[in-house]
């Protein structure tokens, strides 16, 4: 320690530049620039949740389970996402298809499928390990509720929503193809076997062309009689809402 | 090469070898993938298995071997060779993958080949996961396969029986399974059809053989769904499958095994004790595997240990106590149960204290024969200090007093005796009433693992398929002459003669009780041959219940109730001033002294009325006041008035004693809240005011313990001579014969309910006779088999070539033939057969 003296405070002095001039009228009000340059600019905020919210393309939403093109489920239960899961959010269990009800294209099926989406981490590695594409994620994540148990997505929560062309599973895979072919993409539609299979054993089934809800001018497609020889689709199909995950 | 521990290496001679540059001493002829397992270097292999012969088949664990010459100089084989074939000798120098270039280059070769057919679905194969070739594919194999063509495709999977789904696409022809089915089994399986590319497993195919048909490929037995194969073991061929080929269909697509726990266990279907592993997900068994014991079942189980264990989740599992009121059972707390359970038992042994006192009849206690030891320990105390009777009998079968004598005398608190290992190296096995692949289980694997270099010689009506696959020699007996047939034993008799062998061994079955005098002429043969003497019961609970004195006559460590000495010990050591001296009722007299209401009440625990020739239902009915230890809603828990839920064997710990006397402790494989039979009745006893000590297992074994095993003294004796056979009384009926029947293995025993693809596998019920005796009264097609009481069976007829005359053989509880219930006879006793109504 050295002896130090009290001496008197310097007197302060700004290094800030000192316009002169007309910019010095400004100076008081110089630090509103940035706001009042904002009142000219589009706005950037987002009125969530009375708009909807703007979501990237590649958005980790919630899951969904896909289906091939005639309805079958793509899931085969293999619980490959439940092991890739660092979260243990996902428990699955297989079973046989059987003739009276077929699932998924070839032996095995998901018969359980649930996402407990308060462990999910939406990190997406079962989607990466999906060897079947059955699983991809979708945009939705308003994903709250007032229950746990509700927050338990079961297999019939997850799955895509049926769309033209496709019916409701479990029914034959289509005549002379097998899990290769759907796996490729060769099967592009429900065929009319597949719809007598339903008829005969769902009668009442929502996705039967007769049981559509009738929509204005709607007349049924007359490409779904089709003999049923599966041809490739050329382009790949997206299914909506689906973000950019197929 | 054997599993077995206890195999002394009889040669010192010690070969000195180098593998990857470290020098080991092993003994010769070690092949050298063992060798390298010795010293910790581990080649990639699929069809080697110590289990079973060499074969070479997969190609998979080629390496680099120099050997010396008869110079002394080192030479190299040309070409990379098998190891899990080629013996070690003298000097040799191994080069593993680790080592050789080539070898590894060999190895992923021949990885890359056997994967050019193998599909690639993984994601749905059973295997994948815990599969031998997706690990070393991994490890050993090239990341790209340079293979762009289709792969072979067969159709799939093909049924081989109703639980073995073949899927020949996965194969690769390591011949694991058809090697199990020859050298361990016996049986005719599937073999290896065409040649290169097209090579295949599978069953007889005519297109392929030019067969005429699915023929078996051995000797033809009739099986349930009409293919000529079938297997006890086959279970075993898809654990040791190295790829996802062979499949059940019981645990098809059900779990994967990264969603498993394993917990190790004890099978609950046989007294072999064979150790398995149940593999459970969120509480439910999925899975049962073989766990390698090398003293007792080395790595194999039969299909009933793998398969059945669905029984003890049916829908009729119960799970809350149940009371009777108002004539119906209802659920009710665990308090009010025991204390309804206190209250009937408490009257009905008079201890009430009032003036009904003097009318109470006591009761009689059933704990079945498939509780561990410490339940029948239980059962045993419960019985003796709170309920104050002998009346406890655990064997719902054929038995007599001789049996108990035998028992107490020669089994009970002798700790282990015959043992598997002995069994196997025994020069001549003599079987009386015991048929091995039916009733034993393992038993005849071992069997079996010595056949032809064993003498087999079986005491029975007719030579079985089993026991022709032990190359059995059949004494002919008509069943209830066993003791005859043995006492003729003697002299220059060959059987004899080869029973004087050392280390031969008499093994006799829990039949034999049925047929009097057997038991005591088994014991003077073996003092007569010194042939040691094996006791083979079949339910998993009977050596136990016998060493706990779950036995009217005997109590624990094979103590005589009868004698005042042994009693006394055992009610110090209990610490009460006596024991009851009545002597107690076996099983039969229990439930006809219970129907002609000489007892007021019954404690039941694991019985099934239709294994008994006594109507058990009429006597619950009759019964004043009935408990049920029940794990299901079976039809006695049904007549009961009080039912208690008990554990099944997966959800509670104990012990099981297996034939050989060996402690067979298992752990709880999953945690629920139901309770052991001596838990249950620890708090019953409890209830009535009695400390029964039994609430753990901890608890019983120590008092099992400081009892220790009946001095000499306190032992019953067998009587010197055989008690002589009741003479077959012929009633002059056409048509009468001498009964002969035992449980196959996989029947409809109640420990099998709920999986149809193990039934399946089981054999069809059908009649025997001899041909003269079939000729003789002109039967074919379907016979009908009518007992003394109660109905008739309808079976089809199976002429037996070599079977003694004038006997019929059907199997006891098989579908359509459950004989105790239907014909309510045992065998030895006479029934009628006709050829049925047209």
């Amino acid at each position: 320690m050295t002896d130090h003296t009290e001496e008197p405070p310097e007197a302060f002095t700004s290094n800030l530049p000192h316009p002169g001039g007309i910019g010095g009228v400004f100076v008081p009000v110089a630090g509103f620039g940035v706001t009042l340059r904002s009142f000219f600019r589009p706005t950037v905020t987002e009125q969530y949740p009375t708009t909807p919210a703007n979501i990237q393309p590649r958005y980790h939403g919630r899951h969904q389970l896909n289906r091939y093109a005639d309805g079958l489920e793509k899931c085969i239960g293999c619980e490959l996402c439940a092991w890739a899961c660092p979260a243990d959010a996902i428990y699955v269990e297989g079973d046989s298809n059987t003739p009276d009800a077929q699932f998924s294209p070839g032996e095995r099926y998901g018969r359980v499928y649930q996402i407990n989406y308060l462990r999910c981490i939406f990190c997406g590695l079962c989607i990466e390990a999906c060897p079947t594409r059955a699983l991809t994620m979708n945009n939705e994540f308003e994903l709250a509720g007032p229950t746990r148990a509700g927050l338990i997505y079961e297999k019939q929560d997850l799955l895509a929503p049926l769309e033209e062309g496709m019916l409701a599973a479990p029914h034959p895979m289509v005549e002379g193809t097998t899990d290769d072919d759907y796996y490729k993409g060769d099967v592009i539609r429900a065929t009319e076997a597949q719809r007598a299979w339903v008829r005969a054993n769902r009668p009442d089934d929502e996705t039967l062309p007769e049981n559509l809800p009738t929509r204005e001018g709607h007349v049924p497609d007359a490409r779904h009689g089709e003999t049923g020889t599966p041809t490739p689709l050329g382009a790949k199909r997206f299914v909506s809402g689906t973000g950019g995950g197929v | 090469m054997s599993a077995t521990a206890d195999k002394v290496p009889t040669t010192t001679d010690l070969v000195t070898v180098m593998i990857d540059g470290l020098e080991t001493h092993v003994e010769k002829g070690t092949l050298i993938i063992r060798a390298a397992e010795q010293v910790g270097i581990e080649i990639p292999r699929f069809c080697d298995h110590p289990a079973l012969e060499p074969v070479a088949a997969c190609r998979q664990c080629l390496v680099e071997v120099a050997s010396p010459g008869p110079d002394g100089n080192l030479r190299a084989f040309p070409k990379p060779q098998p190891s899990c074939s080629m013996p070690v000798t003298e000097g040799m120098v191994v080069k593993t993958q680790y080592t050789s270039e080539e070898a590894d280059r060999a190895q992923k070769g021949v990885m890359e080949l056997l994967l050019i057919n193998h599909p690639l679905d993984c994601p749905i194969c059973d295997k994948g996961g815990e599969c031998p070739l997706q690990n070393q594919a991994m490890s050993h194999g090239w990341d790209e396969s340079r293979f762009v063509d289709t792969k072979r495709v067969f159709e799939k999977p093909l049924l081989l029986s109703s639980e073995i789904l073949l899927d020949r696409e996965r194969c690769i022809m390591c011949q694991r399974c058809t090697r199990f089915s020859q050298e361990i089994a016996g049986d005719a399986f599937i073999d290896l059809q065409n040649r290169g590319a097209m090579q295949q497993i599978g069953t007889f195919n005519e297109d392929v053989l030019g067969f005429d048909g699915y023929g078996p490929v051995g000797a033809a037995a009739e099986d349930e769904s009409g293919n000529a194969f079938s297997s006890y073991y086959s279970g075993n061929t898809i654990q040791i499958c190295p790829v996802g080929a062979l499949t059940s269909a019981a645990y098809r697509f059900r779990s994967r095994p990264f969603d498993l726990v394993s917990s190790p266990g004890i099978s609950e279907h046989d007294s072999s004790g064979s150790a398995l592993r149940t593999d459970h997900r969120h509480g439910k068994i999925l899975r049962r595997l073989a766990d390698n014991d090398p003293v007792v079942n080395e790595d194999w189980i039969t299909d009933k240990d793998r398969f059945a264990f669905t029984w003890q989740n049916q829908a009729d599992r119960i799970t809350q106590p149940l009371v009777r009121k108002d004539g119906e059972l209802v659920e009710a707390s665990w308090p009010e149960a025991l204390a309804a359970a206190a209250a009937g038992l408490t009257a009905a042994i008079g201890k009430t204290g009032t003036p009904a006192d003097s009318k109470a009849k006591g009761v009689g206690v059933l704990p079945g024969g498939r509780v561990t030891m410490e339940d029948a320990y239980a059962y045993s105390k419960f019985a003796r200090l709170v309920l104050g009777t002998n009346d406890v009998d655990a064997r719902t079968r054929c038995s007599s007093d001789e049996e108990q004598a035998f028992l107490g005398a020669t089994v009970a608190g002798t700790g282990l005796g015959v043992t598997f290992a002995e069994l196997e190296k025994a020069p001549t096995v003599l079987l009386v009433g015991f048929e091995p692949e039916d009733e034993g289980g393992v038993v005849f694997l071992r069997l079996k693992k010595s056949a032809g270099r064993q003498s087999v010689i079986t005491v029975a009506s007719h030579l079985t398929r089993g026991a022709q696959k032990l190359g059995a020699t059949l004494v002919p007996t008509v069943p209830g002459h066993e003791a005859r047939v043995l006492a003729s034993l003697k002299g220059t008799n060959a059987t004899y003669k080869e029973l004087r062998q050392p280390g031969a061994v008499i093994v006799v079955g829990e039949r034999a009780a049925g047929s009097a005098g057997t038991l005591t002429a088994v014991g003077a043969l073996a003092k007569r041959t010194k042939a040691k003497v094996a006791w083979i019961p079949r339910r998993a609970g009977e050596r136990g219940a016998v060493e706990a004195g779950a036995l009217p006559g005997l109590l624990p460590g094979g103590r005589d109730a009868a004698a005042a000495a042994a009693r006394g010990a055992v009610a110090t050591a209990w610490g009460t001033s006596s024991l009851p001296q009545t002597p107690g009722r076996d099983a039969d007299a229990v439930i006809a002294a219970a129907a002609a209401k000489a007892l007021d009440a019954l404690v039941i625990g694991g019985v099934d009325d239709s294994d008994l020739t006594g109507d058990l239902l009429k006597a619950v009915k009759t019964a004043k006041f009935t408990v049920s230890l029940e794990v299901r809603r079976t039809a006695v828990a049904d007549a009961a008035d009080v039912v208690l839920p008990v554990a099944p064997p997966s959800e509670k710990s104990g012990t099981f004693v297996n034939w050989e006397g060996r402690l067979r402790a298992f752990g709880t494989a999953i945690r629920t809240d139901a309770m052991s039979d001596h838990r249950v009745l620890d708090l019953l006893a409890r209830q009535m005011g009695t400390d029964l000590g039994t609430a753990t297992v901890d608890a019983v074994n120590a008092e099992l313990a400081s009892l220790g095993a009946a001095p000499a003294g306190h032992r019953p004796t067998v009587p010197a001579e055989p008690a002589p056979a009741a003479s077959q009384k012929s009633t002059n009926v056409a048509g009468e014969m001498v009964l002969a029947s035992w449980h196959q293995l996989v029947d409809e025993g109640a420990l099998q309910d709920g999986e149809p693809h193990l039934a399946g596998t089981g054999r069809v019920a059908v009649a025997r006779v001899s041909p003269a005796t079939a000729q003789r009264l002109g039967l074919h097609g379907v016979v009908t088999v009518t007992g003394k009481r109660r109905g008739s069976i309808d079976l089809p007829l199976a002429v037996t070539e070599g079977m003694v005359d004038d006997v019929v053989w059907v199997p006891t509880k098989s579908p359509g033939s459950w004989v105790a219930h239907q014909l309510g006879v045992h065998p030895g006793q006479t029934v009628v057969v006709k050829g049925a109504a047209a």
